[in-house]
């Protein structure tokens, strides 16, 4: 791997290196995951290149940046969903909790129970509304009766503000529901599993404006137990929702801070570029 | 410019249109076509075949003489007991004007060769009627029964015929008595083969067909689907995958004359497994249908979409619970539909029974996987092959209920489709 690093170092990027290190405050205190010199490769072509970033406790951390900049990507990364694609390697480290996930010894089943991720598309199963949240404490075994179960289906279909819509027809496939609803239930089945870090790609980006408000409203919400990394590609969802931001371009991570820090005052050209709507 | 874009594309429009009503003409036409010829078909097939739904029975008054049959209250006595005898006493005392050898002889002939039987079995239900005299409905020999069903000209010169004018007026008489009639053949539809077309039945090889789909119904479905699913699911994609895919596709095209020679080679003579026996039937239409299965399977698998396994994985489903719990379900209907088709293709495949002596003459309908049996579509070809103009009728008949099977079996495939399909 180090090999292939090299080789793709030595040919320089358009903007020069020098320009494209990260500037702002990458690091935080005490911090529920930590990324360091995280490189991505699919085959040959580089998609992230080192990436030092943290993700702290109760915090939504927003990303940000040009389409193909490797943001989904980099939050794949971070629950090990890029172990799917054959050719895809990722080099670094990143920790949860302090141990590098990674390791050899990791087995990502129980990784991905702690770090859950919503995807930007709403995918229920095609299985009833019920089935949908009991099925991850089902397979991890945290409920043995029906009870339990009825009792954290509601509970995280309250967390997910779904419940009332939905409770007099929990049978019914969640496939039946709308757009807003089904990403909401994906957020249910996520929470159900009592994840510590939520991964979101574009949660939004299938919803109309008030679906899209009910969902920031429940991440707001869930941040008082969750750390939660969002991609999104509205720079208003990014600063109603988040308290740190990050962003991206072309695979490096260019500026990280404060959210407001970010969007009023940016210290880097290309973040102001971005920000401001000259870029992107 | 005074042409606007509005107008452009109203002038194409005609074309357009004119297009589209061409190829639905030319659907419509391809659609008319494939109807007339499968039409042509069953017509054709069912208009021959019908008849032997029916067969030509006689009446006789049987009586069951004690002193022809001797003892029959044990097994021996049963087996030498002079059946024949008793058969043809009743029908010459029918027509006692008959006294000669010869004409003895022609007589008898009207009977078939196997009613006889018959009379063993009513004895052998019925104990008591020793010494009784029972009105019995007998099969007719298959020139009567010709000869009733129109196949044979009752006008040609009496050379040409098979039965003589005598004979054919003791039929008449029968005729005017009401003693001779159609009735449902029964016979076709419970027992094996036989030489005498109106004995011959189709249950023998139905039954050697159901055994050998049952073996390979067992062993491919199983197989192939665990076999796609590793391909499809486990596998890493390299080279070693790619050879076995290209191999895969390769065997689904191989002549299945191939794996008869193959079960020939390796189930008979290598692990010396019975010969004519359903159970090798059944591993050699295996291998044909494997390739199928694992393709179709394959498929299935790559067509459910990969929302669903990304949203498995996220909850922390392992690869295996990813795959059953979520992949399966949606993929089963293709995976059924898969099968269906190979067993359906398996079902009318004659080639690789001829090779491991599924095609020898069995009388017997076979009971297990290692009794000796034939096929359904063997036995069309050896009626087929068949000099006895009875068996014409046969042969059809025989297609008639093989395509029943082949219909009612793809009709299953569209209700297991619909009925598993689910939409997400
Ligand atoms: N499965 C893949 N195989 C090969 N290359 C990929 C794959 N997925 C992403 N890439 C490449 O990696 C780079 C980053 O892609 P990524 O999907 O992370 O972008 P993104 O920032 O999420 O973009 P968007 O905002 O459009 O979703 C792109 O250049 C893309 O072409
Ligand atoms: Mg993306």
């Amino acid at each position: 791997m180090e090999k292939k690093r090299d080789f793709i170092s030595k040919k320089e990027p358009l903007v020069s290196r020098e320009n494209r290190k990260t500037v702002g405050y990458p690091n935080v205190e005490n911090p529920r995951m930590t990324c360091r010199n995280v490189n991505v490769y699919y085959g040959d072509k580089q998609a992230i290149n080192d990436v030092t970033l943290d993700i702290g406790r109760n915090e939504v951390i927003a990303m940000i940046g040009p389409s193909g900049c490797g943001k989904s990507t980099f939050l794949r990364c971070l629950n090990r969903m890029n172990d799917t694609i054959d050719f895809c390697s990722v080099v670094g480290n990143i920790s949860l909790d302090g141990k590098n996930i990674y390791d050899k010894d990791v087995d990502v089943v129980p990784l991905r129970a702690q770090v859950g991720m919503v995807f930007q598309k709403p995918n229920p199963f095609p299985k009833s509304i019920y089935e949908n949240v009991a099925y991850g404490p089902k397979i991890h075994g945290f409920v043995q009766n029906r009870t339990e179960t009825d009792e954290i289906v509601e509970t995280s279909l309250k967390k997910a503000g779904l419940w009332e819509e939905v409770k007099d027809r929990l049978n019914q496939p969640g496939t039946s529901l709308s757009g807003g609803q089904q990403q909401r239930l994906c957020i249910a089945r996520t929470i159900a599993v009592g994840p510590e870090v939520i991964l979101m790609d574009e949660p939004c980006s299938a919803l109309d404006p008030i679906a899209t408000a009910r969902i920031e409203d429940l991440i707001d919400e869930l941040r008082e137990n969750f750390s939660i990394a969002i991609v999104t590609h509205s720079m208003q969802q990014a600063s109603r929702v988040s308290q740190r931001t990050a962003y991206f371009h072309l695979g490096d991570l260019i500026e990280v801070g404060s959210t407001d820090q970010v969007f009023l005052n940016p210290l880097h050209q290309l973040t102001e570029d971005y920000v401001t709507g000259r870029f992107g | 410019m005074s042409e606007t874009n509005i107008d452009i594309v109203n002038k194409g429009l005609g074309k357009r249109y004119r297009a589209e009503k061409r190829f639905r003409i030319y659907g419509v036409c391809a659609i008319a076509a494939s109807l007339i010829f499968l039409a042509f078909l069953f017509i054709s097939i069912s208009s021959t075949g019908y008849t032997a739904f029916q067969q030509t029975f006689i009446r006789l008054s049987v009586y069951f003489d004690p002193e022809i049959l001797g003892d029959t209250t044990n097994r021996e006595g049963l087996a030498s007991a002079n059946f024949p005898a008793i058969v043809k006493q009743s029908l010459f005392k029918m027509f006692p004007e008959v006294q000669s050898r010869g004409e003895k002889k022609q007589l008898a002939s009207l009977i078939s060769s196997g009613a006889s039987y018959y009379i063993r079995d009513m004895l052998i239900e019925n104990p008591d009627f020793v010494g009784e005299t029972i009105q019995v409905w007998l099969p007719a020999d298959d020139d009567v029964d010709m000869l009733i069903k129109g196949h044979s000209d009752r006008g040609l010169v009496e050379a040409e015929r098979r039965l003589n004018d005598r004979q054919i007026d003791w039929i008449q008489q029968l005729e005017k008595d009401g003693s001779i009639e159609k009735r449902f053949n029964k016979i076709f539809f419970t027992v094996g083969d036989s030489r005498e077309p109106e004995l011959a039945g189709i249950w023998g090889a139905a039954s050697g067909s159901f055994f050998t789909m049952v073996i390979t119904l067992l062993l491919s479905f199983p197989i192939g689907v665990a076999a796609a699913i590793y391909l499809e699911e486990f596998a890493k994609k390299n080279r070693w995958t790619d050879i076995i895919e290209v191999n895969i596709n390769n065997l689904a095209a191989v002549p299945s004359i191939v794996f008869g020679l193959l079960g020939l080679a390796v189930f008979l003579n290598f692990f010396g497994m019975p010969r004519s026996a359903p159970l090798v039937g059944g591993l050699v239409m295996t291998l044909m249908t494997l390739p199928v299965i694992i393709i179709a399977s394959r498929a299935s698998l790559k067509s459910v979409p990969p929302s669903i396994r990304e949203a498995a994985l996220g909850v922390g489903a392992s690869q295996m619970q990813m795959v059953f719990h979520h992949v399966l379900p949606l993929a089963l209907p293709g995976m059924l539909t898969g099968a269906i088709i190979g067993m359906a293709r398996a079902l009318g495949e004659t080639a690789p029974l001829l090779m491991i002596g599924m095609v020898a003459f069995i009388v017997d309908v076979p009971s297990g996987f290692t009794d000796p049996a034939t096929a359904l579509p063997v036995q069309i070809y050896l009626w087929a092959d068949s000099p006895e103009k009875g068996f014409l009728e046969k042969t059809s008949a025989a297609i008639m209920v093989l395509l029943t099977f082949l219909i009612a079996m793809n009709a299953l495939a569209v209700i297991l489709r619909k009925k598993f399909e689910k939409r997400w």
